[in-house]
């Protein structure tokens, strides 16, 4: 697992070779370490947990607005929801 | 409506072209069990009912693997980041699965026999919560992630394996741990000669303590004598639907009304009255399409099993599969009942205990004189155990499912995961026996047929879960301050 801070907000989440509920659970935390605005790149290889954020993000409100996989790794762009 | 928009998650991305490599394995998976099957049903047509139980098997990993179906995340999920999708799955494949297998029990056409019930459930249940939280998995989700090349999911499998073949042998000191009326039930029960009831944890537990607990339906507790309002009144109504959408409201209420009025509300859409209610109690039910389509397809083919296994008992003039072997002449395995494990539905924890309770048996340990396997399901050669084909097609069909979504990946584990996996996964095994099955055995299918102690095991679960989340919660935060700590002052 990787948390970085990449520049003035934009942060990054590696969390390939996690199994559920890492990757969920570590999004949702870097997240809420986040402010309302900032851009998260998430990076995840478990597929199932791809249904659990998706949904999560949709109820809290952040928003996906980019998807891309390359042979099952998935790279999300997850906008958090302004305060 | 276009604030509720649509969750369709990872599967968005995989909608280019499947490689030809992908497809020609799924050929060749698919190519193994109907050769297997034809094979086989060439030496004897006896070996029809292990093919039944094969194809169903494949089906459930095929319907797994395409609606993400998992268990563990159903309770965990909702704790962890108030995730209701598998919530509803479940509870939609449990209506379905009820329904059709109300019309099998009513025409006297069930496999199904219900469980011992009491405190034990919950305590099984809470077990098997905790453990399934830590691996990641429950035991179906593992073996249909193991089809998608998930070495985590299978060391899983390998530790739940190994911790019931040891757990339902332990003796020694643990005979210490047994009440003494447990022990001196277990010995006057008068069990064949081969079977020291008197020795071991787990058979006296079982022969003093819990075939001495009631076992009743929702149809028996409603006293309900017509088969059809039996199954379908007491069994499907007052056993699965009002519970399972009381238990959804509650879910609608505390994880999924906020977020549904607070979409609503961005769409300049009203936000209160029971109509508005309903209408986001509806589209929980239908967020996750893919959920509720494997949900509906796993609950009908979980009836139809159920059909076709009591077809071919009847057919063949038997009650268990250790009947045929017998008269194919493969003793070597049998009960002392004369049986094998050969539940007549899904199940998923008994084969795997056998597979390696099996293989400790040539390796010399003594584990027929006790119940689980010596009395109640054998211990047979896993090539002709009927329900560990089920379980080896399970995870093939999920992996043909994973192959033509070019979602198969193998994927190694990590120290860390091999540590929960080892440690949930025993603790499963653990649960699983306690309780008489997983989270399929034990709930799922129980809670489908009206057992009151399927929603009891559930109950226990949900508990487990909680307290696997709490953890979970406090271990990744720790890892993130960790992370943290390099660019915050």
């Amino acid at each position: 697992m990787k948390f970085e801070k990449k520049s003035e907000g934009l942060y990054a989440l590696d969390v390939c070779g996690y199994v559920c509920p890492h990757p969920q659970l570590y999004t949702k935390k870097a997240l809420e370490k986040m402010k309302g605005g900032e851009l998260l790149e998430l990076v995840f290889d478990n597929a199932s947990s791809g249904e659990s954020i998706s949904a999560m993000c949709e109820s809290v409100g952040n928003e996906v607005i980019e998807k891309t996989t390359v042979s099952g790794k998935y790279t999300w762009k997850i906008r958090k929801i302004a305060a | 409506m276009e604030a509720v928009a649509k969750m369709e998650g990872a599967a968005e991305g995989n909608q280019q072209g499947v490689t030809r490599s992908n497809q020609a394995w799924a050929y060749v998976i698919i190519g193994f069990f109907s050769l297997l099957t034809m094979g086989t049903y060439a030496l004897n047509e006896y070996y029809i009912y292990v093919a039944a139980y094969l194809w169903f098997g494949f089906v459930y990993g095929m319907c797994l693997q395409y609606g993400r179906f998992c268990f563990s995340s159903a309770f965990r999920d909702l704790f962890a980041v108030g995730v209701p999708r598998m919530a509803v799955g479940i509870m939609i494949a449990m209506v379905l699965f009820g329904s059709v297998s109300a019309f099998v029990t009513a025409t006297g056409n069930s496999t199904f026999h219900a469980a011992p019930y009491g405190i034990h459930s919950v305590i099984a249940g809470f077990i098997f919560g905790v453990g399934m939280v830590l691996t990641g998995g429950c035991a179906s989700g593992s073996l249909y992630k193991a089809g998608e090349g998930n070495a985590t999911a299978m060391l899983v499998i390998l530790s739940i394996s190994i911790a019931q073949a040891l757990f339902a042998s332990v003796g020694g000191w643990t005979n210490n741990l047994v009440p003494y009326s447990w022990h001196q039930a277990a010995v006057a029960r008068g069990l064949p000669a081969s079977i020291n009831a008197g020795d071991g944890w787990v058979d006296q537990y079982l022969a003093g303590y819990v075939w001495d607990q009631p076992v009743t339906r929702f149809s028996k507790v409603l006293g309900l004598s017509n088969p059809f309002a039996a199954s379908f009144v007491g069994d499907v109504l007052v056993g699965i639907v009002l519970p399972a959408a009381v238990l959804l409201i509650g879910v609608y209420l505390i994880w999924y009304r906020k977020g549904y009025l607070r979409r609503r509300a961005g769409a300049r859409l009203p936000t209160s009255g029971l109509g508005v209610n309903l209408a986001g109690y509806w589209s929980m039910i239908v967020a996750s399409k893919r959920t509720a389509i494997a949900g509906l397809v796993l609950g009908i083919a979980a009836g139809l099993h159920m059909y076709v296994m009591k077809g071919l008992m009847l057919k063949f003039g038997v009650t268990n599969f250790g009947q045929l072997m017998a008269q194919m002449g493969h003793t070597a395995g049998l009960s002392a009942k004369g049986t094998v494990f050969d539940p007549g539905y899904w199940y998923v924890t008994t084969q795997e205990a056998q597979w390696v309770g099996w293989i400790f048996n040539k390796l010399g340990a003594d584990n027929m004189d006790n119940i689980y396997f010596g009395f109640e399901n054998g211990l047979p050669n896993p090539l002709i155990n009927p329900a560990d084909w089920m379980s080896l097609a399970l995870i093939g069909g999920a992996a043909v499912m994973a192959l033509l979504s070019n979602e198969f990946k193998w994927k190694g584990t990590t120290r860390e995961l091999a540590m929960w996996a080892v440690i949930g996964g025993t603790l499963m095994g653990i649960g699983s026996r306690l309780g008489l099955g997983c989270n399929i055995g034990a709930f799922f299918v129980r809670v489908s047929q009206g057992d009151v102690s399927g929603w009891m095991f559930g109950s226990g679960m949900f508990v487990g879960a909680y307290v696997g989340v709490k953890f979970f919660n406090w271990w990744t935060e720790r890892k993130m301050a960790k992370e943290m700590a390099a660019f915050e002052p």
